[in-house]
């Protein structure tokens, strides 16, 4: 037995005696465990589950265990998520500081800041939201204007954040601010952490088309930030936050991946019906599904191939771009055919049978995959200039 | 497995780049096409390609060949790909070898280290009509005496005119058949077909065929699992072979991007034709790990290893297609002309998508596969 296939084993008996029933199967976006300080829990199940999982370090496979990380090497994690898959274990905990802050950490941070946030990022205690889109600065991120004044050992930092995800939610920010006004715009930002229950922080959530506020424009008003919470080089902010960027695509890209809940053929067939033969009883809807799993499927290898490629210090890191671009296209297009498959059924937008039109505002939602995180467009520019050099981009 | 080559396969890559660039680049394929080649394919560079071992790539070591496995099966026709080079690689040294391999006696067997070496050359006739459809295989084998009869036609069949021996699909009593068969044998008829592409396949009519029970490679009715083992290997290097000429002629697109200037700038700058470039390449990468995950999969014995070539043909054959109408359209006029590489990309393509099942054939498998 190689050591792989031991691990895989090994792996396998405790992720049976582990992983409680309840947290096994289909799992709605809306029931998702984010912890934190106020983490609320579908079933007690599923908070023995963060804890075990947490305890373990596989919350954040990779990372390496001094920080609380799994230090899990590459193809150990993938055994991991290949066996997680194969008991349709439930996301133990979903996580922006998994996702994003903590890349940014091991990468940026202090010895300090990596042993005080780290660990409670892995057990799921503390819950981050990411402070970067501005009212004026959108797709051109790095016009941000919110202000950090230097105070000798804090900042006094004012101005608005927006399309701050669950920001009403969350423990702690990471944000950028503008700590040099005089200097070029990507040369004067500064990546900085602080506490949202810090006086001066307001949030209000947005409703979005699909009647949900996962989103919230958030305030500053003299908010002070203690020094110690710069992460990176002062007023080199910007490295940071294009590296977590990365981060976050990939994220968003996987989405595509993921899909959530039932393969769209089967809804098709739950809501339509199978001619003689078997097959899905609308031909042309059963083609264009036909296209979308296939693209899905080599989706989730391009995926892999570029955590592959990534571990072997092969990948452009621009390549985060092209997973962003193609995932959350691809989970916009599932979605469309999973408003096709339902029929006039998921139009439906109250009441129980359709469970407040669960449908309906998924499809609705998926409509900002392609432009949270840097819109497509901006993902295409980036891949035009990084990865092709083309003249001028 | 990684999803990326290693480092012997990296230098099996040079290798066929290297040799192909030198040996057979897209000059070869003009002057055998211009030239009206009696063969269309040059029987001195099959035996070279044999010499470097490429020709036995998947041929055991004991049968002369190199005993690798998928991957490096599909380093090599991505290779072929990128050149265009009019080569007997997918019908005898994949398809062929593939079958003889798994399900060939000892005698059949000493066909292999021909094979390996470029001195024969095999050609698999599965296909009938226009499009290919390995389960129903409308030629009939009668059995007769101790041997059998074949009747029937036979479309498609790569390299077919050249062949030194056939591997004809029949169906027999007990089912699908595959048969060693001599194309000198009375009643064996073939018609070169000159392609699209400027390689040559054939059709083959085959009129009350006796032949032996020796022919029979493996059982009678044994033969469609010796097909889908050969079958899923020859998608995932077509595959292979559509992934690279799709990203070769992306490249030369690139390049002319580059280069070309219009309103007194390089077309490059436009934005219109930078985001067109950019789905593309993310495209090219989809197909890219399609295709080495299917030919990972071949290699591990997947159960699925069958699908993920079918996802990995299709996926790559509608990249592929979209690359060569990208590198047309954005050449304009001098895309159009036959002095440009970019059409004989569009011309192979365009072949590579037909064989072995085009995108549609294969979505139709995915999708019985999930049951809708």
């Amino acid at each position: 037995m190689t050591d792989l296939e031991r691990f895989r084993a090994e792996t396998r008996a405790w992720l049976e005696a582990n992983c409680p029933a309840e947290c096994r199967g289909p799992m709605a976006d809306d029931e998702m465990i984010w912890g934190g300080r106020d983490a609320t829990f579908k079933t007690p199940a599923h908070r023995l589950w963060l804890e075990r999982m947490g305890a373990r370090g596989w919350t954040a496979p990779e990372w390496p265990a001094e920080y609380g990380g799994g230090g899990l090497s590459r193809e150990e994690a993938k055994v991991l998520a290949s066996e997680l898959r194969r008991i349709k274990a439930q996301p133990a905990l979903a996580s922006f500081g998994v996702w994003m802050l903590g890349p940014a950490l091991l990468a940026f941070g202090t010895e300090e800041q990596k042993k005080r946030f780290l660990p409670e990022i892995v057990r799921g205690e503390i819950r981050w939201c990411q402070g970067y889109s501005e009212p004026g600065a959108g797709s051109d991120l790095a016009s941000i204007q919110t202000r950090a004044e230097d105070r000798g050992d804090h900042w006094i930092v004012n101005g608005q954040k927006i399309w701050t995800s669950y920001a009403d939610k969350a423990d702690w920010i990471f944000c950028l601010v503008r700590t040099d006004p005089d200097a070029p715009k990507h040369l004067g930002i500064s990546f900085v952490l602080f506490d949202m229950k810090t006086p001066g922080v307001t949030t209000r959530p947005i409703t979005l088309i699909s009647g949900k506020s996962p989103f919230c424009e958030t305030f500053f008003d003299d908010v002070r930030v203690e020094k110690e919470n710069l992460v990176g080089t002062l007023n080199r902010g910007w490295d940071v936050a294009k590296y977590l960027l990365a981060h976050e695509r990939t994220m968003i890209g996987a989405m595509g991946e993921v899909g959530g809940g039932r393969p769209v053929g089967q809804v098709a067939l739950d809501a339509i019906g199978a001619d003689e033969a078997g097959r899905l009883d609308e031909p042309m809807l059963r083609a264009r599904i036909a296209d979308l799993e296939i693209d899905a499927a080599a989706f989730r290898l391009a995926m892999e191939r570029v955590g592959d490629q990534v571990k072997a210090k092969q990948a452009h890191p621009a390549i985060a771009s092209m997973l962003k671009y193609y995932g959350s296209e691809l989970n916009k297009r599932r979605h469309e055919l999973l408003m096709a498959a339902g029929g006039a059924d998921a139009l439906e937008w109250e009441g129980e049978r359709s469970h407040d039109g669960k449908t309906a505002r998924d499809w609705l939602r998926t409509k900002a995959n392609s432009i949270e995180g840097g819109t497509s467009e901006v993902q295409l520019n980036i891949i035009a200039k990084h990865l092709l050099q083309l003249p001028g981009a | 497995m990684p999803l990326i080559l290693t480092e012997e396969q990296t230098m099996l890559q040079d290798a066929a780049d290297g040799f192909l660039n030198e040996q057979a680049p897209i000059a070869h394929l003009r002057k055998l096409r211009n030239d009206r080649d009696a063969d269309g394919v040059s029987r001195d560079l099959w035996r070279a390609f044999g010499e470097m071992g490429f020709a036995g790539v998947i041929i055991p070591e004991a049968l002369g060949g190199m005993g690798l496995g998928a991957v490096e099966a599909g380093v090599i026709a991505e290779s072929l790909g990128r050149t265009l080079t009019p080569s007997p690689y997918l019908g005898s040294s994949i398809l062929s070898a593939k079958v003889l391999i798994e399900g060939g006696s000892q005698a059949q067997q000493a066909w292999l280290p021909k094979i390996a070496a470029g001195e024969a050359i095999l050609a698999l006739a599965v296909d009938e009509g226009a499009k290919h459809a390995p389960s129903r295989i409308a030629t009939r084998a009668e059995r007769v005496g101790n041997g059998f009869r074949l009747s029937g036609a036979k479309a498609f069949v790569l390299d077919g005119h050249v062949a030194d021996a056939l591997i004809v699909a029949a169906t027999a009593d007990e089912g699908t058949t595959l048969f060693l068969v001599d194309p000198a044998t009375a009643g064996v008829e073939i018609e070169r077909t000159m392609m699209v592409d400027a390689h040559n396949a054939a059709r083959v009519t085959l009129t009350d065929v006796a032949v032996d029970a020796d022919a029979v490679i493996g059982a009678v009715g044994g033969g469609e699992a010796l097909l889908d083992g050969a079958l899923s290997l020859g998608r995932a290097c077509a595959a292979s072979s559509l992934t690279g000429a799709g990203d070769q002629a992306f490249k030369t697109t690139l390049d002319y991007l580059r280069t070309r200037k219009q309103f007194g700038k390089l077309i490059g700058e436009f934005q219109a034709l930078q985001h067109r470039a950019a789905h593309l390449f993310s495209e090219l990468e989809l197909a890219r790990a399609a295709t080495i995950g299917a030919q990972i999969a071949i290699d591990e014995g997947r159960e699925g290893a069958s699908l993920a070539a079918s996802i990995a043909k299709a996926k790559a054959g509608r990249v592929a297609e979209l690359a060569v109408q990208e590198a047309v359209q954005m050449h304009g006029g001098v895309g159009m002309t036959d002095e440009y590489d970019v059409g004989l990309f569009m011309k192979r393509v365009r072949v590579l998508n037909e064989l072995l099942g085009d995108a549609g054939f294969h979505a139709e498998r995915v999708a019985r596969a999930q049951g809708f």
